[in-house]
């Protein structure tokens, strides 16, 4: 090869960024946007009349500080891990999946249906399996009409994903009251098979807390999604069309078919979800349980900068917070947790390269 | 000297991380000079440009204009100050007329509400007639050809006031007629006293054109010579560091170029494309390349070039017509079957199509072919990592690291993972679009190499290149394209840049043989 008259004097490296360099590449911003967070907070609880360090005190006495407060974040965490990996998958492909919450309920109905249905004395370990598979299969199913909606005739995902959360939580609602509820309540009876065991069965100063197995599977899907991401081909074809899709269609990568896998499988993960509260906690299906955690579940995705693993830490430190504002009810309004939250997320869709790009992204705007 | 010089940079320096783009670079331009700021892909000329139009500050050194110290000054300053940048890529508002692109941001208004078009038109036809950059003001900048959008951007700095011009690679886009029409421009405003900064990558075109020559290597200003006193072999001397040659180099000649293969190259029958706006941006168009054969199309950008390569990539719908590769007709299949038929596909978009940026080099390297580096649907990491080593090896891509993302390339190194990608999986027939645009010249060098060492190989090349010059070097037959047609199709030893001329700008017209 003519090459040879130019080559020799390069020796191919594989030199990955240093440890250091890509640590702070990826925990700066989240970290100015919770410091950012945290000022707002002293001057929210200054003016309130109280005295920050204290009530911080307060916060993490009553989340990190006791077993009981404690196994609350591990609960909550469970969820928003499950609803930060199904956006982050979402966003991986470029599309903002905003319907986390229908697709966590439909999971958790689904999840309820199957424990019903299945008899009293199935295997734990089989019981999980079905009601996983249904729970996901719901989700799917939810998240897999935006995509088709978007492949075939070019709907926005942002649109169609907070509609279909209207849809999908009223005919859950109707079906509940309408033929499944307990009279006198908004839930289903409870389920025969697939209750999870908690934590508090294996020690007992976690009594009280919801706390169960539900976390281990969170940290296996995110495992699952680790290696689908960063070591398979599907992952480097979804991860190629996140980033650019003109080039991945020049790679011979169908687009359409990674967008309606890439929300499918969202749906998937935020519908799974439901097996936390459905299994693990009250163990029957009741309306309104997911309000809320589809939304959170962006911020989780954001602040965990899109990394399966980011997202759980990320969930650690929403629960701690949504866990936090009980425990500081008594000094100051819980909703001040809320305005937290808000800023934080705020700060971090400032301050996060992804999301400024994604935002770039939708403008159709090129960047040389 | 006893004149002050209308631009003076002295010890500037400039990192952007651990890139140093600018390393004591420095630049003296003389009031009412010509003067070219020369430079492979990467050596720090926009960088210096940048600083001195106000856009980033130097980290070290000062910037002078007309003898005021203006270092670290904004755009608003700069603009003030009379300087103007013409950007490479037009920044124009398509939607709107001429006299409103050009009045944008500083309109005259009656009673300072209402836009004053009448006064608007009348000051775009001043300048025009002042500057000899005719161009109606009540036309629409959608409308224009890409030269007559290049003079809108010119008077639209000129109509600010600049009297220092700085020119980002301005011919990339223009036809020969074209470039001769700015020279003549460029000329005029020069007699008239203004200063330009002229930034290229054709040595042809700094002879041609400057007084005086400023090149940059590294980051670093290696030379400032007058134009008078060099040869273009020096020049390119100076930029890479070492001996260029600047032809293409000598013809391979094709080896078993008789038949023995199955091959039958690339066959293209009646192709129609329709564009956006409904109208057939490529009309009824037939070739065919053979194996062992360099087809070069020629032509101004626009008349339908990259609409041709996108249909034959599978990138775009045809309207009508067959495209075969080897025989088999393709027409129909996807980008990865077209693959799979032998297809290889330079791309001319380097930045959104060719690469995906925020990946390493490793990973740009299969992509296309990442279905022959896995198995059970898992990625073969070792595989990746070889195949990586072999081509920056044998690619000289630098840095030779094959976990850089491929942002971090310069522009050469970039196309060579291209290039390498596409010359490394297994093909008959390849589209070779702009290959060497915004490649320095060290790269220019080895890629027509490439082209020529697959044409020996008895591979079948369409080639498509704004550079007349790359297209007269490579081509075995050379195709002109105008209007989505072509205008002619002769064999290389038949076509001279004049010749070409006349086919790009319509005013000859041959049977597409």
């Amino acid at each position: 090869m003519s090459a040879s008259s130019l080559a020799g004097e390069a020796k191919p490296t594989f030199a990955a960024a240093p440890w250091r360099e890509r640590a702070e590449e990826a925990l700066i911003p989240p970290l100015v946007a919770l410091l950012v967070a945290l000022i707002c907070g002293d001057l929210l609880i200054l003016s309130y009349g109280q005295s920050p360090a204290a009530v911080y005190r307060l916060l993490l006495e009553g989340t990190w500080g006791n077993a009981y407060g404690f196994g609350q974040v591990l609960y909550k965490a469970t969820t928003l891990s499950f609803t930060g990996l199904a956006v982050s998958f979402g966003l991986r492909a470029g599309l903002f999946n905003i319907g986390g919450e229908s697709q966590l309920a439909a999971g958790g109905f689904a999840a309820a249906l199957m424990g019903l249905v299945l008899p009293a004395g199935t295997p734990l370990f089989f019981a999980l399996l079905i009601c996983m598979i249904a729970a996901g299969a719901a989700g799917g199913v939810v998240g897999s009409v935006p995509a088709y909606l978007k492949t075939r005739f070019g709907a926005h995902e942002v649109i169609v994903t907070i509609m279909l959360n209207f849809i999908v939580l009223a005919l859950l609602n109707w079906f509940i009251a309408g033929h499944l509820h307990v009279p006198e309540t908004l839930h289903t009876p409870e389920i025969h098979a697939g209750v999870l065991p908690r934590l508090a069965d294996i020690d007992s100063r976690f009594h009280g807390s919801a706390a169960n197995l539900a976390l281990i599977v969170a940290v296996l899907i995110a495992t699952a999604v680790w290696f689908y991401l960063f070591r398979t081909r599907g992952g480097y074809d979804l991860r190629a069309v996140g980033l650019q899709p003109q080039a991945a269609e020049y790679g011979g990568i169908s687009v359409n078919r990674v967008w309606m896998r890439a929300l499918t499988f969202s749906g998937a993960i935020a519908g799974m979800g439901g097996i936390n509260y459905v299994l693990g906690y009250k163990h029957y299906y009741e309306d309104g349980f997911a309000s809320g955690a589809g939304f959170l579940g962006i911020a989780v995705a954001l602040v965990g900068r899109n990394h399966p693993f980011g997202v759980i830490i990320a969930a650690f430190f929403f629960a701690t917070l949504s866990q936090g504002g009980l425990a500081i009810h008594a000094f100051v309004p819980k909703q001040m947790m809320d305005v937290l939250q808000g800023v934080v997320i705020i700060a971090v869709a400032t301050a996060v390269p992804e999301v400024r790009r994604i935002l770039r992204g939708a403008r159709g705007r090129s960047d040389a | 000297m006893s004149e002050t010089p209308a631009i003076r940079m002295e010890g500037i320096d400039k990192s952007f991380g651990a890139v140093r783009a600018n390393r004591g670079a420095s630049l003296e331009v003389m009031p009412g000079e010509i003067h070219a700021l020369v430079g492979e892909n990467g050596a720090g000329k926009s960088t210096l440009m940048r600083m001195l139009g106000g856009l980033m500050k130097p980290d070290a050194g000062h910037v002078e204009v007309f003898g005021r110290d203006v270092t670290g000054w904004s755009t608003g300053d700069a603009i003030a100050a009379g300087i103007g940048i013409v950007h490479q890529h037009f920044m124009l508002v398509p939607t709107l007329s001429v006299a409103e692109n050009l009045v944008l941001g500083c309109e005259p208004k009656t009673q300072g509400v209402v836009l004053d078009y009448a006064r608007a038109s009348e000051d775009v036809r001043k300048l025009s007639s002042e500057t000899g950059l005719v161009i109606a003001p009540e036309r629409l900048i959608s409308d224009l050809s890409v030269g007559e959008a290049q003079r809108v951007e010119i008077l639209k700095v000129l109509f600010r006031g600049a009297r220092i011009l700085v020119l980002d690679e301005p011919t990339a886009v223009l036809s020969p007629p074209e470039v001769r029409e700015l020279w003549a421009v460029l000329r005029r405003l020069r007699d008239k006293g203004d200063t330009i900064v002229l930034i290229t990558h054709r040595l042809d075109e700094v002879v041609e054109i400057s007084s005086a020559i400023t090149v940059m290597r590294a980051g670093q200003t290696v030379a400032r010579v007058k134009t008078s006193e060099t040869t273009p072999a020096e020049i390119a001397r100076l930029m890479v560091g070492r001996e260029v040659s600047l032809s293409a180099g000598k013809r391979v000649q094709p080896s078993g170029r008789t038949g023995s293969q199955p091959n039958q190259g690339l066959e293209v029958r009646n192709l129609s494309v329709v564009g956006s706006r409904g109208i057939r941006v490529i009309d009824d168009v037939s070739f065919s390349v053979k194996p062992g054969e360099i087809l070069g199309i020629a032509g101004v950008e626009g008349n339908g070039q990259t609409e041709l390569i996108e249909a034959l990539a599978g990138l775009r719908s045809t309207s009508a017509g067959e495209i075969l590769i080897d025989g088999v007709d393709i027409t129909r299949r996807s980008v990865a079957q077209r693959h799979e038929a032998g297809l290889s596909h330079i791309p001319e978009d380097r930045l959104r199509r060719a690469l995906i940026l925020e990946y390493t080099v490793a990973n740009n390297l299969i992509l296309g072919v990442q279905k022959y580096f896995s198995s059970n649907g898992v990625i073969d990491r070792d595989r990746v990592k070889e195949n990586a080593a072999r081509a920056i090896t044998s690619f000289d891509i630098r840095p030779p690291n094959a976990l850089l993302a491929a942002r971090a390339l310069s522009g050469g190194n970039q196309q060579k993972v291209v290039v390498a990608r596409e010359m490394g999986r297994g093909f008959s027939v390849l589209l070779a679009s702009q290959p060497t645009r915004g490649v320095d010249v060290g790269a220019i060098e080895f890629i027509h190499q490439q082209l020529l060492t697959a044409r020996a190989q008895g591979k079948a090349i369409l080639l498509v290149s704004a550079e007349l010059n790359e297209v007269l070097a490579l081509s075995d037959r050379i195709a002109v394209m105008y209007r989505g047609k072509f205008a002619t199709v002769l064999p290389s030893a038949e076509a001279s840049e004049d010749v070409l001329g006349e086919y790009m700008i319509g005013t000859k017209k041959g049977s597409a043989a």
